[in-house]
């Protein structure tokens, strides 16, 4: 075999190990499946071998399905559904159920088999673990940890996870790792009854060997008579509450956008009332339902592959390579500042944080020592390690302490003087090779480079808020910026652990400008009476995280005032006035700034908040006495912002269909399960995405005009991607 | 089509759904049974006439299983080839089970039928039966099922009904109630229920609470808050349908909203020709019923637009009706049903309900149609329309007419 190397010791016992060749990672793919039904196989019909130990070669256990192969099948699902839907789905039912097979088989093949987890197993591979009929975990091996990530790019676990976990722990134990992707720690899985026992990593086989004699006709708990559902299967008392619950809290959660949450909660639901077989199979079912959904394809590619490749460099321009990051300055130790620093600082590189006195250079460093003091308290890092991380922040004031840093991040105030009189500062003391990065949100980096001596050196870095939390970055290419620095920009990004995307110079950038239109159509609404309560919960329900006035009250209205002004000035005759401006001024005059000062479009009491009851007054004619329909909402709140991408495509001020999708989910949310804004158009299809925004263009205005490109993609229903491939 | 012609209707008093209850005591068999008995003896029935015995019952498992309307017919003694039928509309079972066997007289295909119903609550509560509906994400997921007091909340929320009103209601049904018991308005189809031994285990309604006050009422806590708002939040669900609130006031509690109590009825419905062969008199015609599905999550709006259907069916408008009985599950679901319908308090539910009262599932619907019989003899008037929300958004109504 390839894949698994074997071992028999004289009681008969083998000790399977998996280590395939040329892969940092064990995963599930047709070679390794392959393997596992011959050593099903093998286990069923030697006479001599009496149980099987199975174990890993790697650090990790197994990380589940290989999704570059699940990535093809997806699509290829999809593309039969189209001649013979029926006949195409039992074909991929038949393919999809193999896997869940696979591991039946072994789980009843009459003997002995125990999983001696040495490290992570996720997905496929925790699912592996559950079907040996024993189950051992290194208790001293902080990477054994066990987690079934499916449903966060839509899929489901499709072989038995849904099954056996729930059977194993219950239902309510088992939901946060089925629905929201919860790892669990070997403490934590067998204190829950995952697994016989956890035992130091060099005692694992043996114990394992120990349970195989013991047990010689080992069974499932499933496969017994008197098997009872842990915690009441749905019909019994206990049970119906919790499965009732069960789909109330998926139903909240998820708004109804996530098949996969609802495929897991109906997978447990059936499979919980039939024998283990039928209910693998009504399993698979599910899962071949969520592939043939396109939420799962557009999640596994953005979520997952384009994530990974934008991570790993991808938008690194040709000819450029790969380099190190190990010292940078931080100008500016604000809030934004502070968080720069400190993900800086956790990722291993030694900052230099400076503001203009001491006091609040260390104020900014505190932040860093803060943070850390949580993860201590909640025991996620020791005293020691929190010191390490902070004690890599200088602050200072002084900028000759920049010598030597590979990279610069201003983040001062939005003052062009300001940010110029630093330019001019640094670039005394960092040297020739070292790059300038501004974390501005609205002045053009072509302004900013004037100030600079080596302007092509000079690029934006802007950072989201919290920082900490954000996971992308936007590196925003200034007239003069070379390929050098836009590389050393990823360098940086990559290395903290965040999202680099490659923009061109533009007002409000991608992300901004974007999410300007969400925003700016809660507004269009407000004026034209519709309710507030239906803007916010139809753009929850379209799978916004919050709704555009929750939004602006978290940004800030005296922000958004300042913004306002800014424009205005900018733009001279070019400004176009919109209904949102005297929302915006009448808030800020009544000194209605957001949940900064606990009153915006919101009233914030504690933990509470409620829309102010004087919203009405922004409704132009009165509240509307006929409400639209909640399609209509969530169409003008979604089409609005996937226009403003796809206009940035056709502007050319975003290149790569993944990097606008990646920009929108990290940048500022948008819904997740469409993979993305620009994913959003080409699910939706050029053509019928063309035509409704036509629609919306004739009764909401011209926020709806589509640009020109798209219109002409329209016209033969292609696609973003298909379009702009590299 | 021929006219279906209602002779007697009898109900037991309700006596508490719980363990203290009286009627706990005994089986729902022996409930029903007492029912059909008498029935049988206050009619002097050639049971052999009966054609069938069609009985509402909600959780129809454990001792209200098995097809408890045949059972009782044969506990009751009546001759064996009375049939009987269980059916489940909900919380208008009992009043469909009427209406069922009104059908069939009409339609010519029996001459003599019982409709009624049964609800032994303290010894088989609710969803004992389970049910998909609550579990099955295929439905209550897919679409938005809550549970009721959730949708009670909601109608209260949607339509501007505040605590206080809810409460007032309640306090006026309570009122009502004890009136009613007070000038012996029930004491024509009350059958006292009886113990194993015959002893009276049961003649009065044990559930109200005539002293019930704002005051008393203000100190309850609502009852569908928690399971709304925080665990597991059905709140969030039901808004999905009516994104147009922002959130949903708890305004019911146990003393705004039915009492779960233990209770059957059973209602003598029949020809003309057969009732004259027997020697009965008829009391009252049907004059139109319906039922209808409505929007399931907000679930107890039903009322409104089953009323209208029965009504242009009978060829009438809201104010041909003298009174109304609409069963009191939610004080907002009446609430609703007289704004909806523009119909005075003062004719609606004129002797309480089921906030004061009780309502036992399976049988109320049976219950308040025998109530409006007594009424409209009682007080001389002529049509009543009844009525009742359903579970999964539906609604069952009822029109008769004095004789």
């Amino acid at each position: 075999m390839k894949n698994f190397s074997i071992d028999k010791d004289e009681d008969g016992i083998l000790v399977v190990t998996f280590d395939m060749p040329g892969r940092s990672m064990n995963v599930l793919n047709v070679s390794s499946m392959s393997e596992i039904a011959e050593l099903t196989e093998m286990i069923k019909s030697d006479n001599s071998i009496n149980g099987a130990v199975i174990t890993s070669g790697k650090k990790a256990f197994c990380a589940g399905a290989d999704l570059e192969e699940m990535g093809g099948n997806l699509s290829g699902a999809r593309g039969a559904m189209k001649k013979d839907p029926e006949a195409a789905k039992a074909e991929l039912f038949k393919n999809v159920y193999k896997l869940n097979k696979l591991f039946r088989d072994l789980e009843v093949c009459g003997k002995p088999v125990a999983a001696a987890l040495n490290g992570l197993a996720l997905g496929g591979g925790f699912e592996f673990v559950m079907a040996c009929t024993g189950r051992f975990i290194a208790s001293d091996n902080k990477t054994a940890k066990v987690g079934l990530p499916e449903a966060l790019i839509g899929l489901l676990p499709g072989a038995g996870g849904t099954q056996r976990l729930p059977r194993l722990v219950g239902l309510m134990a088992a939901s946060a790792v089925l629905l929201q992707g919860k790892q669990l720690s070997a403490s934590e899985a067998h204190a829950m009854g995952i697994f016989h026992s956890a035992v130091p990593g060099d005692q694992l086989i043996t114990e394992a060997k120990k349970w195989i004699k013991a047990n010689p006709k080992a069974k499932q708990p499933w496969d017994m008579d008197r098997f009872k559902f842990p915690g009441g299967a749905p019909y019994t008392a206990q049970g119906y509450q919790m499965f009732a619950g069960a789909n109330a809290m998926v139903s909240k959660e998820s708004f109804g956008n996530y098949p996969a949450m609802r495929n897991i909660i109906a997978s447990v639901y059936e499979g919980s009332l039939v024998p283990m077989d039928a209910a693998l199979r009504i399993e698979s079912r599910y899962f071949c339902d969520l592939m043939l959904r396109p939420e799962s394809g557009n999640m596994v590619r953005s979520l997952f592959l384009s994530k990974q490749a934008l991570e790993k460099g991808e938008a690194r321009p040709k000819g450029q390579i790969k380099g190190d990051i190990t010292k940078v300055g931080v100008i500016g130790a604000g809030f934004m500042g502070a968080g720069v620093a400190y993900v800086s600082a956790l990722a291993g590189i030694e900052v230099v944080l400076i503001d203009r006195d001491q006091e609040s250079a260390d104020k900014g460093k505190q932040f860093a020592i803060n943070e850390q003091a949580k993860r201590v308290k909640r025991k996620k890092t020791t005293e020691e390690k929190a010191a390490i991380i902070t004690d890599r922040i200088c602050a200072t004031t002084d900028y000759s302490k920049l010598t030597g840093v590979d990279l610069v991040v201003e983040a001062v105030f939005e003052n062009s003087e300001l940010k110029a009189e630093i330019t001019k500062k640094a670039e005394q003391f960092i040297d020739q090779t070292a790059i300038f990065g501004s974390n501005t949100s609205t002045i053009p980096i072509t302004d900013l480079a004037t100030a600079s001596v080596r302007p092509d050196n000079f690029i934006g870095i802007h950072f989201f808020s919290p920082v900490h939390k954000m996971m992308l970055v936007e590196i925003i290419k200034g007239k003069k910026t070379s390929d050098y620095a836009i590389s050393r920009a990823i360098d940086f990004v990559s290395k903290i652990r965040k999202v680099p995307i490659v923009v061109e110079d533009t007002r409000g950038f991608y992300a901004n400008r974007c999410v300007m239109r969400y925003i700016q159509e809660g507004f269009n609404m407000l004026s034209e009476g519709i309710k507030p309560a239906l803007i916010e919960n139809a753009a929850k329900m379209a799978g916004m995280p919050v709704g555009p006035l929750s939004l602006q009250d978290e940004v800030a209205i005296d922000l958004a005032h300042k913004v306002m002004l800014q424009s205005r000035h900018d733009l001279g005759s070019q400004y176009v006035e919109g209904k949102g401006d005297a929302i915006v001024q009448t808030m800020y005059e009544a000194e209605r700034f957001g949940r900064k000062n606990g009153k915006g479009f919101y009233v914030y009491e504690g933990r509470e908040k409620h829309l102010w009851a004087e919203l009405d007054q922004f409704a132009l004619d009165g509240i509307l006495p006929q409400q639209p329909d909640v399609q209509d909402v969530k169409d003008r709140l979604m089409y609005a912002q996937a226009i403003e991408a796809a206009r940035t495509m056709a502007e050319g001020i975003v290149h790569d269909p993944r990097e606008a999708d990646l920009g929108s989910i990290f940048g500022w949310g948008f819904a997740p399960f469409t993979g993305g804004a620009i994913s959003f158009i080409d699910t939706i299809g050029a053509r019928a995405f063309v035509a409704r925004s036509d629609e919306l263009l004739e009764a909401y205005g011209p926020q709806y005009e589509v640009p020109p490109l798209l219109r002409e993609m329209s016209k033969t229903d292609e696609t973003f991607y298909n379009k702009f491939s590299r | 089509m021929v006219d279906a012609y209602i002779f007697d209707a009898v109900r037991s008093p309700r006596g508490k759904g719980k363990k203290s209850g009286s009627l706990h005591e005994i089986t729902a068999l022996s409930l029903l049974t007492q029912q059909l008995e008498a029935i049988k003896i206050r009619n002097n029935l050639d049971t052999s006439k009966v054609d069938d015995i069609i009985m509402g019952c909600v959780s129809p498992v454990a001792g209200q299983g098995a097809d408890i309307a045949r059972s009782a017919a044969i506990t009751a003694n009546y001759n064996q080839t009375a049939a009987g039928v269980t059916v489940n509309r909900f919380c208008a079972s009992g009043l469909e089970a009427v209406n069922m066997a009104a059908s069939k007289v009409m339609a010519g295909m029996a001459d003599m039928t019982i409709g009624g119903g049964v609800e032994h609550m303290s010894r088989v509560p609710m969803g004992s039966d389970g049910g998909a509906m609550g579990v099955d994400p295929a439905i209550a997921f897919d679409h938005q099922i809550v549970p009721q007091g959730i949708s009670a909340d909601l109608i209260a929320t949607k339509y501007g009904f505040s605590r206080d009103d809810c409460d007032s209601y309640a306090v006026e049904s309570q009122k009502r109630a004890k009136k009613a018991w007070d000038e012996g308005r029930f004491k024509n189809s009350i059958v006292p229920v009886k113990d194993q031994l015959g002893v009276t285990l049961l003649s009065h309604d044990e559930h109200m609470r005539p002293e019930t006050n704002m005051q008393s009422l203000g100190s309850l806590n609502p009852s569908f808050e928690a399971m709304g708002k925080i665990m597991p939040g059905m709140d969030f669900v039901a808004l999905q349908k009516y994104p147009e609130l922002e959130t949903i006031k708890h305004v019911h509690h146990a003393g705004n909203s039915s009492g779960i109590v233990d209770g059957a009825a059973a209602v003598l419905i029949g020809t003309k020709e057969m009732g004259e062969a027997l020697g009965l008199k008829a009391r009252a015609r049907i004059k139109s019923f319906a039922e209808i599905g409505s929007e399931p999550t907000i679930m107890l709006t039903g009322p409104e637009f089953v009323a209208a259907k029965a009504l242009k069916r009978a060829g009438m408008e809201v104010n041909d009706i003298d009174i109304y009985e609409l069963n009191e599950a939610f004080a907002s679901v009446v609430l609703r049903f007289m704004q909806a319908h523009n119909i005075d308090h003062s004719k609606i539910n004129v002797n309480g309900g089921s906030i004061a009262m009780g309502h036992p599932l399976g049988a109320t619907g049976a219950m308040i149609l025998g109530t409006m019989v007594d009424e409209l003899e009682r007080s001389d008037k002529e049509t009543s329309l009844i009525t009742l929300c359903v579970g999964g958004g539906m609604g069952s109504a009822t029109i008769i007419e004095r004789i």
